[in-house]
């Protein structure tokens, strides 16, 4: 008895191994993608529909980060790589070719009484790594500075992070696990400021324009909105993509798509 | 005839093994499969480094995994909610037991079982939105999530475990020994302090026994009042207990990161065993003393 278990667990762990050092490979009926961990939502959603239009197509999802995910597009280890960042030029020397897939949108959010409407990267950047600490030195009122993040391993950690040069410095105050805790804590405390995708913003706090500019779809899509970046598709340049994945990259970059990625929480392309 | 009786009784008994074995089963796989995948991360780590460090950084260029302050957290949240919570189960279930009149008895006897009732995100929920505001508010400070809130939505989470099992123990109290007390001329309030708790002594340690293990396992509620941040702990700071370093990182963690979590609820889960043990060895003297 007791030694049927432990052959089970073993067993279970010989597979969570087995399925850690495969990642991706390419085959005739799947499609495999590898990369940015912040993408998880939007390409789960995609794999989503697309597999209940094709049943005989199944698509892998590695979620190993961008960098490993270009490195496995490159080695030729799965069909299309995932990153949440532009290619490097060295990348696209190396015959690397980047499609935009969607704009992930990151809202920097007060509560509504907060006297402060517009801030820039930089001040957002000293604001979370704790070098300003008051609202007064920033033209709100005299109350110390909240801040609210997410979890490590959050896409939109990464996301606010990276783009407002702050990675693994910010002086968090909270780290909740979902969007709607953000929203309601920033919500509950008029000195909190938060971050969290532009999709799930409610009117319970108020979103910070940033360098003058307000998050919209259309000033994502512009770019003229800073908080935001690249949702890439990586993949072989000159190289033909099997055909079920070249059948998966053509409906991911589809209009029909776009009503997915949106709902995903991410701004599509068209 | 007779043959096909006993076949039939074979058959049952088979049944009921089985289904017996399924609990034991579901626990010898769990610890077996904690066992295995917590201990990786821990001889990779260091045994030393992964207890007593003080920085948890797992997803920073240079992670960094020390789970002293979840541990402290842990024990500090746990240790708070019982100085809280004990002294109010403790008294609560005296009146029960001994003073209350038969109404207010039944009435307060389901309102304890309704509380013991309470889904622990609902009061993860309702500490999120009226005591964390209420905490920055009264103490002044920026942000009310904090050790503090985390204790009392403890405290009052462990309540109904304390009070049902404390009254069930006084009730267990032989009512000769109140007689006898009371025959000697002491009174009724004399009588269930100096005589009937005193009897009863093992049960109410096994009633903070078991909450205690209530109060070191509960994720959800704390972490939505407790702020997650994993600094060492103090009073009215964002801390990150055992638990709540699990289920806030397990989502998206990968690697060294998810093993290291695997480790983390090893470490909780010998706490509990640790528990478990202090709370059989508590019922069993209760089992003796009864003798």
């Amino acid at each position: 008895m007791k030694f049927g278990k432990k052959v089970l667990a073993l067993g279970l762990m010989a597979m969570l191994a087995i399925s850690a050092l495969t990642g991706c490979e390419s085959g005739g009926g799947t499609v495999s993608t590898d990369g940015s961990t912040s993408m998880e939502k939007v390409i789960g959603a995609l794999k989503e529909t697309f597999e209940n239009e094709n049943k005989s197509i199944s698509v892998t999802y590695n979620p190993t980060g961008s960098g490993a995910g270009i490195t496995a597009v490159a080695e030729g280890s799965c069909d299309i790589g995932l990153s949440s960042r532009d290619l490097k030029d060295e990348e696209i020397a190396k015959g690397l070719e980047g499609t935009v897939l969607a704009y992930d949108g990151i809202a920097v959010i007060v509560n509504p009484e907060n006297a402060v409407a517009d801030l820039d990267v930089e001040t957002i950047g000293r604001i979370f790594t704790g070098e300003i600490t008051n609202w007064s030195d920033v033209g709100g009122a005299d109350a110390e500075i909240v801040l609210i993040g997410r979890e490590a391993g959050s896409g939109t950690r990464d996301g606010f992070e990276s783009i407002t040069g702050t990675k693994d410095s910010c002086k968090y105050r909270q780290e909740l696990t979902s969007t709607g805790d953000v929203i309601t804590t920033v919500a509950g405390n008029p000195a909190a400021v938060g971050y969290a995708s532009l999709a799930s913003l409610k009117d319970s706090v108020k979103a910070l324009t940033v360098g003058g500019v307000a998050p919209s779809e259309e000033t994502i899509r512009d770019g003229s909105y800073p908080v935001q970046r690249n949702f890439v598709l990586v993949t072989r340049k000159g190289e033909t993509l099997s055909p079920s994945a070249q059948k998966f990259f053509d409906y991911i970059t589809s209009e029909k798509a776009a009503e997915v990625i949106k709902n995903a929480g991410a701004v599509p392309v068209k | 005839m007779k043959n096909r009786k006993a076949a039939f009784e074979r058959l049952v008994y088979g049944i009921f093994l089985l289904l017996g074995l399924v609990t034991v089963g579901c626990v010898l796989f769990i610890t077996v499969y904690l066992v295995i995948a917590g201990l990786p991360a821990i001889r990779e780590i260091g045994l030393w480094q992964f207890l007593f460090g003080k920085v948890w950084a797992s997803t920073a260029a240079e992670p960094s995994y020390g789970i002293l302050p979840f541990i402290l957290t842990s024990v500090y949240g746990t240790a708070g909610a019982i100085v809280l919570g004990v002294p109010v189960g403790f008294l609560a279930a005296v009146y029960l037991a001994k003073l209350a009149p038969k109404r207010v008895k039944s009435a307060v006897g389901t309102a304890v079982s309704l509380l013991a009732g309470i889904p622990s995100v609902v009061y993860g929920l309702v500490g999120m939105i009226v005591l964390v505001p209420a905490v920055r508010e009264l103490f002044r400070l920026p942000d009310g999530a904090s050790l503090f809130a985390a204790i009392i939505v403890l405290a009052v989470m462990i309540l109904p475990s304390i009070v049902k099992v404390s009254v069930t123990a006084l009730e267990a109290v032989p009512k000769e020994y109140e007689d006898a007390s009371l025959a000697l001329g002491a009174t009724p309030v004399e009588t269930y302090f100096r005589v009937s708790v005193p009897a009863a002594k093992s049960g109410i340690a096994a009633a903070v026994v078991l909450g205690v293990g209530r109060a070191i396992g509960e994720a959800m509620a704390v972490m939505m009042v407790c702020g997650n941040v994993a600094n060492m702990p103090s009073l009215f700071g964002s801390v990150r207990f055992l638990t709540t370093a699990v289920a806030t990182e397990m989502s998206y963690s990968s690697g060294l990161q998810r093993q290291a979590l695997f480790s983390i609820a090893l470490v909780l889960f010998l706490f509990i065993m640790l528990i478990n043990a202090c709370l059989n060895f508590f019922l069993k003297r209760d089992k003796e003393g009864a003798k």
